[in-house]
């Protein structure tokens, strides 16, 4: 570009940083909105804990304007409360309020904070026990319903691989479409609890758009990588499968952690036995690009841990109550890696299938797969 | 309140399964033991600074411009002259003005006022007096003076009948009468929002001894100003409601406005000497509002309107509201002491209506 092309470019620059400077000094808004009506105090309950001394909250600010908390409510009482730090409550801000209460177990308890200009925000703690703590032997026991939730029902699946070896062409298209609509299912699932969570979470980190950015981001991401030597293939495959059913798992063990935290669940044996079943598909589905491969027994053992355990370290954080915005961030991320396997299981599956007139075959897996998953989840 | 939308429906239906056998023994050495917190938090600390049912902090009667505990007593007789007749006239200018109050420590209210306080200031008259009262509405709607008494339909304080229109004033004028302990409130339209905004007050008439020979004692006792009466504590209570955040439901109740005022420093009572309490229930949303003293039962005289207790010996008394009454007792025979008084609904207790009386020895 040359001078004669710069300058009327500079003089534009110029005359939009004056404007920008006339609207922030002349406030023009002032005479659309009044100018006195002040914004609404915006607060968000993050999470809450409950231990023998009472309730503890993790609040943030949510608003344009700092909050200032005047007063804390516990079923409709007004009740002594310490803030930490005290003072107003900044947008993006987060403070500690502890309760001390003699709160009565397995009962609802509601929450509200009433902030200095009368609004309140409330939560209501539906059936109150204690936040479990985290000692070496409870987390042994979660570890062990984590494996139930992921590593056995993963290994299962992918134990099914020499039965599957003896399958044809037509019975592993079969196959490769019952993995795709298995996938269907867990994008669709993922997605759903990653909003869910984003809902909940405060509003100053716009955490719904965060989903979609992230899935979109975390398909890029991880389909340039899969792709760095190519069209993924047999071993490679079955990592990016993994991988994605990992964090699919991870976000199933936040759920079951975060509702064992909230007392919403009786961890109970049908229920991770449930779980199981549940799962048994994924194994399936990560065994399929390995049909017609030798693999080994340690890479097989990789595989399930890469798709199993994330479970155990998801109960692990959940049970700890882990503040919404991040249980969405972890399910965004898994939603664009099931979104990349979809995309690279449905490119196997037409080159496999390509040049057979079996269409009715790879429907049939899909439909399969995705009434497997669902009705297995009425387990659940 | 709502519920919380906090768990999804998945694992809310899994809330039966019941403790499973495979975490059973695990969970169960993790038994809930807040049932045992220590038991020695009981002692016989006056509640107000046991209690953890409280709010926190102080409610600072400069911001306010009026302080409960003045309020108790701070009856305004008016400017007082002879009319050509020789009888009495009370004369008083009051305003009403848009102000922030605080109702409880921290937590401001956008109130309507009279003489920019809540409840308005206690008019205090004699049977028969001649009332005049200039009324000018310095704030942003129209508002009235309406007298829960006797007077001409010119002077009712409702629309079309004595309402000022902001910048505007009206003087009402009629005479006290029945005695009695009485109120008055705006009443311009929305009635609800400008009630419960803060506009009202107490009207007490005492009984003018000369007509009434029958009970002239008594009557004695009930004027302000004779000796009969300088015996007594008497004290005005207003019992209030605040919806701060205007969903058809209070989050603050209180006697004369601040929550838990009278909890966190207890009126002082003369063990010998009688206590009179003329209350009014102004309480906007809740269908009635009640009365509850510890350990002690009273008189009472519903509307004040009597000279003879339309109630005898009580503990407890409820009114809708408006509707307002004179209740006597004492605690001469009582050791001294911490004397709880409260609503007798227990939600209106911890949502700040709860108070003492501290006996002295």
């Amino acid at each position: 570009m040359n001078a004669r092309h710069t300058w009327p470019m500079i003089v534009l620059a110029a005359v939009l940083v004056l404007a920008i400077a006339a609207f922030v000094r002349f406030d023009p808004l002032t005479a659309l909105t009044g100018g006195s009506v002040p914004a609404p105090p915006a607060l968000t309950i993050e999470r809450v804990t409950v231990d023998q001394d009472g309730f503890h909250l993790s609040v943030r600010g949510d608003g344009r304007e700092p909050v200032q908390i005047a007063q804390v409510l516990v079923n409709e009482a007004y009740w002594r409360f310490e803030q930490t730090p005290p003072g107003p409550v900044a947008r993006g801000e987060r403070v500690r309020i502890d309760i001390p209460f003699m709160w009565t177990r397995g009962e609802p308890h509601e929450l509200r904070l009433i902030t200095a200009d009368g609004s309140t925000f409330d939560h209501v703690v539906e059936v109150t026990t204690t936040t479990p703590v985290l000692t070496m032997e409870r987390l042994a026991g979660y570890a062990l319903v984590g494996l139930f939730v992921g590593v056995v029902p993963v290994a299962l699946g992918m134990a099914l691989l020499p039965a599957m070896r003896r399958f044809g062409t037509r019975g592993l298209g079969f196959l490769l479409a019952l993995t795709l609509g298995l996938l269907a299912f867990l994008l669709v699932d993922t997605f759903a609890e990653a909003l869910e969570a984003a809902e909940r979470a405060a509003g100053v980190f716009d955490a719904e758009v965060m989903v979609w950015l992230v899935a979109i981001a975390s398909f890029a991401i991880i389909m340039a990588f899969g792709r760095r030597h190519g069209t993924p293939r047999g071993h490679a495959l079955a990592a990016c499968l993994a991988f994605g059913i990992g964090l699919h798992n991870l976000g199933e063990g936040l759920a079951i952690g975060g509702a064992v935290a909230a007392g919403e669940l009786a961890l109970g044996t049908f229920l991770v036995l449930g779980f199981t079943l549940h799962n048994i598909t994924e194994g399936i589905g990560i065994a399929t690009p390995l049909v017609r491969e030798r693999v080994r027994l340690p890479a097989w053992l990789g595989l399930v841990l890469l798709a199993g355990l994330p479970a155990v370290f998801g109960i692990w954080l959940g049970v700890r109550a882990a503040a919404p915005q991040w249980t969405a961030l972890c399910l965004a991320i898994g939603a664009g890696a099931i979104a990349q396997v979809l995309f690279e299981i449905g490119d196997l599956l037409r080159r496999t299938a390509a040049g057979t007139a079996a269409t009715w075959n790879p429907l049939a897996g899909f439909l399969a797969g995705v009434g497997v998953m669902y009705a297995t989840a009425l387990l659940v | 309140m709502a519920g919380g939308k906090f768990l999804p429906s998945r694992r809310r239906l899994l809330a039966g399964s019941g403790l499973g056998a495979l975490l059973g023994p695990l969970l169960g050495r993790y038994a809930y033991a807040a049932d045992t917190l220590e038991t020695a938090r009981n002692t016989h600390l006056p509640l107000s600074r046991k209690s953890e049912m409280s709010t926190v902090g102080r409610v600072d009667p400069e911001f306010n411009g009026f302080d409960p505990h003045a309020m108790l007593g701070d009856w305004d007789g008016g400017q007082v002259s002879r009319l050509a007749d020789g009888r009495r006239l009370r004369e008083y200018d009051i305003v009403a003005r848009d102000r922030e109050i605080e109702i409880a420590p921290g937590l401001r209210f956008a109130a309507w006022t009279y003489n920019g306080r809540v409840p308005g200031p206690t008019l205090r008259a004699t049977e028969g007096d001649r009332i005049r009262i200039r009324f000018r509405n310095a704030g942003s709607h129209p508002h009235t003076m309406h007298f829960h008494g006797i007077h001409a339909a010119r002077m009712d304080g409702v629309p079309g009948a004595g309402e000022a229109a902001p910048g505007e004033s009206f003087v009402y004028e009629f005479d006290a009468l029945p005695f009695g302990c009485h109120l008055y409130h705006c009443h311009s339209v929305p009635l609800k929002r400008h009630i419960h905004k803060g506009l009202y007050g107490a009207f007490i008439v005492d009984p003018d001894p000369e007509r009434h020979p029958e009970r002239k004692e008594v009557a004695r006792s009930r004027l302000l100003g004779t000796p009969e009466n300088a015996d007594w504590q008497e004290f005005v209570m207003v019992m209030n409601g605040f919806d701060t955040n205007f969903d058809g439901e209070n989050e603050v109740y209180a006697v004369n406005t601040v929550a838990h005022v009278y909890a966190k420093q207890p009126i002082r009572i003369e063990r010998q000497r009688p206590v009179r309490i003329y209350l009014v229930n102004v309480t906007e949303f809740d269908p009635v509002n009640s009365f509850h003293v510890h350990a002690n039962f009273f008189d009472y005289y519903d509307h004040g309107t009597t000279l003879e207790p339309t109630l005898r010996t009580v503990d407890t008394i409820m009114q809708i509201q408006a509707q307002r009454g004179i209740l006597e007792f004492t605690f001469a025979e009582h050791e001294p002491g911490l004397y709880m008084f409260h609503a007798h609904q227990s939600e209106f207790v911890e949502l700040g209506w709860m108070g003492f009386f501290e006996v002295q020895p």
